[in-house]
């Protein structure tokens, strides 16, 4: 530990490197860290914080029967992902129960689902590696897969980066010049399930949440244009990521509540400083600042 | 204009319902418009005009009845752009990150392709708009930033940008300072000369006197329909505001 004050910069950021672990870990937590920084700023703006709470809880039973059944755990988290939103909007419609009740109903019993299940089917799923991440102990097909899910993710919402913008902000005028705002609807929902299957694996089933939510929060801070707004959020994500990576590596600390507490100072210095929004606004400390 | 399209309603709502949840919010309603013609549909709160505006937008679906426009579907005036939507001050996000030029550039989209990429022509109706609307000095402000009145207007350019023939307002005169009550009158009457079907729903009589040729009166079903002037008596007014009087509507009359 005392070791590290004595280093360079320079070999602070490349003796991890020279590990192929810690290469694999920083390639997939910035490629996991650029889809839920790119969501991040719809659910923001959606109001769908919640929904993205509950989407990456009720995965869990999704992937523990995948890997019971030998099936590719992307898409068993997939299905039950989309199958909580499905029933949180079917037992919503058909009782007296609030949204907010019924999401944290859905997800709980999701979620509790999936750790009896882990303790009823014998297999070599480790419970913390699904809860926490395990970013360090990532194997090929893995990291095969959340680049394959990434770029899917990634291309769709580029895709569709206008029309998902017009769908948050004002829905009815979408319907009204033609947009299908059903398919939008799902589309958004999809990429939230994709998400949290690749959020699961280098920073846990918990901690993903964050991953969704404080990305576009701090974004939201720093700014009043949509696109800037998207790209703050995917580059809060992953300098975050690396910056959390890198001092897990350092000081051995847990790495996926690394990547969320660098996630939380940035957050919080936007916060605090934010040009026009923050508490102190820093816009007023610097007069010519534009 | 008017002679050319006598036999077809712009728009030709029949014996429409809609219900939330197995909950009524509108039953039997007709309504018929034709080119250049403003209509103002009045009601209490909840009494279903919100829900008018959305089954002719097609934002939920009618549950009997049938709707026309320009003697078509409701999905081929949302494919043709045949119908716009201005939308209360309450009902949008006003902190939501976009400026007075995304807005109305929003009124576009329908026309554009997949990526939703501006042409010249979308970048041209989108300035003509804004100035039609004197935002002019605007184009970058957030929305946040705005008035209530230039929030307005801003909306109300996203319309014209859309070159809809079909107008939909809630409520444009509300929480409205006095130029932009002004220019929206004044655009209202441009609107009837270019032979603009509009629908609005307001709480102020003094408006609907003013400006429509038609009143609507609901509550949850067809109060009465008609010329302004036959209509809107307070014997109508009376029943469809659930026995309060005109007069407290109004303040008494002279």
């Amino acid at each position: 530990m005392e070791l590290c004050i004595f280093l360079t910069l320079d070999s602070f950021i490349t003796d991890p490197l020279t590990h192929d672990f810690m290469r694999k870990a920083l390639l997939m937590s910035s490629l996991v860290a650029a889809v839920c920084g790119f969501l991040s700023s719809y659910l923001t703006l959606k109001g769908w914080a919640l929904m993205g709470d509950a989407v990456s809880h009720s995965v869990m039973p999704g992937v523990v029967v995948a890997y019971a059944l030998g099936l590719p755990f992307s898409l068993g988290a997939f299905i039950f992902g989309v199958g909580s939103v499905a029933l949180i909007g079917f037992i919503k419609q058909k009782s007296r129960v609030k949204e907010d009740t019924v999401i944290g109903l859905v997800f709980t019993g999701f979620f509790a689902l999936g750790i009896v299940l882990v303790s009823k089917i014998k297999s070599n799923i480790d419970l913390h590696s699904i809860l926490f991440g395990s970013p360090l102990g990532i194997s090929l097909s893995d990291v095969k897969q959340t680049i394959f899910i990434s770029l899917l993710v990634v291309i769709l919402l580029s895709i569709f980066r206008k029309d998902l913008m017009l769908y948050c902000f004002d829905p009815r005028h979408a319907k009204t010049v033609g947009i299908n705002i059903f398919f939008l609807h799902y589309l958004l929902l999809t990429c939230l399930s994709l998400a949290a299957v690749v959020g699961l694996q280098s920073v846990g089933i918990i901690l993903v949440v964050a991953m969704l939510i404080t990305p576009g929060a701090t974004a939201y801070l720093l700014t009043d244009k949509f696109d800037k707004m998207t790209i703050i959020s995917v580059l809060s994500a992953i300098i975050s990521s690396l910056i959390g990576i890198y001092v897990s590596f350092w000081f051995d600390l847990e790495t996926g509540g690394s990547i969320v507490l660098a996630q939380t100072f940035i957050f919080l210095f936007a916060f605090l400083f934010a040009p026009r929004y923050g508490i102190f606004k820093l816009k007023k400390l610097f007069a010519g600042y534009k | 204009m008017e002679t050319t399209n006598y036999q077809n309603f712009r728009i030709d709502a029949e014996n429409i319902c809609v219900d939330y949840n197995g909950k009524v919010a509108l039953y039997d309603a007709n309504l018929r418009l034709k080119a250049g013609q403003i209509c103002g549909l009045v009601g209490m709160n909840g009494a279903g005009k919100t829900t008018f505006f959305n089954a002719l937008t097609g934002f939920v679906n009618i549950s009997k009845g049938k709707i026309r426009i320009n003697g078509e579907s409701v999905r081929s005036a949302q494919k043709d752009q045949t119908i716009a939507y201005v939308p209360q001050n309450e009902g949008i996000d006003s902190q939501f990150p976009v400026n007075v030029w995304d807005v109305v550039m929003m009124g576009r989209y329908g026309s554009m392709n997949i990526f939703r990429c501006p042409r010249e022509s979308d970048v041209q109706a989108v300035k003509d708009a804004i100035e039609r609307v004197d935002l002019t000095d605007h184009l970058s402000t957030p929305i946040g930033n705005l008035s209530g009145g230039q929030r307005k207007r801003t909306f109300l350019a996203r319309a014209i940008a859309q070159r809809a023939s079909i107008l939909l307002l809630d409520e444009p005169f509300s929480g409205v300072d006095i130029r932009t009550e002004k220019l929206i009158s004044e655009l209202f009457i441009q609107f009837k000369n270019e032979g603009k079907t509009i629908l609005l729903s307001t709480h102020d009589m003094i408006h609907v006197r003013e400006f429509c040729d038609l009143v609507l009166l609901i509550n949850k079903t067809v109060v009465a329909y008609g010329e302004t002037s036959e209509v809107f008596t307070p014997e109508n007014i009376t029943t469809t505001f659930g026995g309060i009087s005109p007069d407290f509507l109004f303040g008494p009359e002279s």
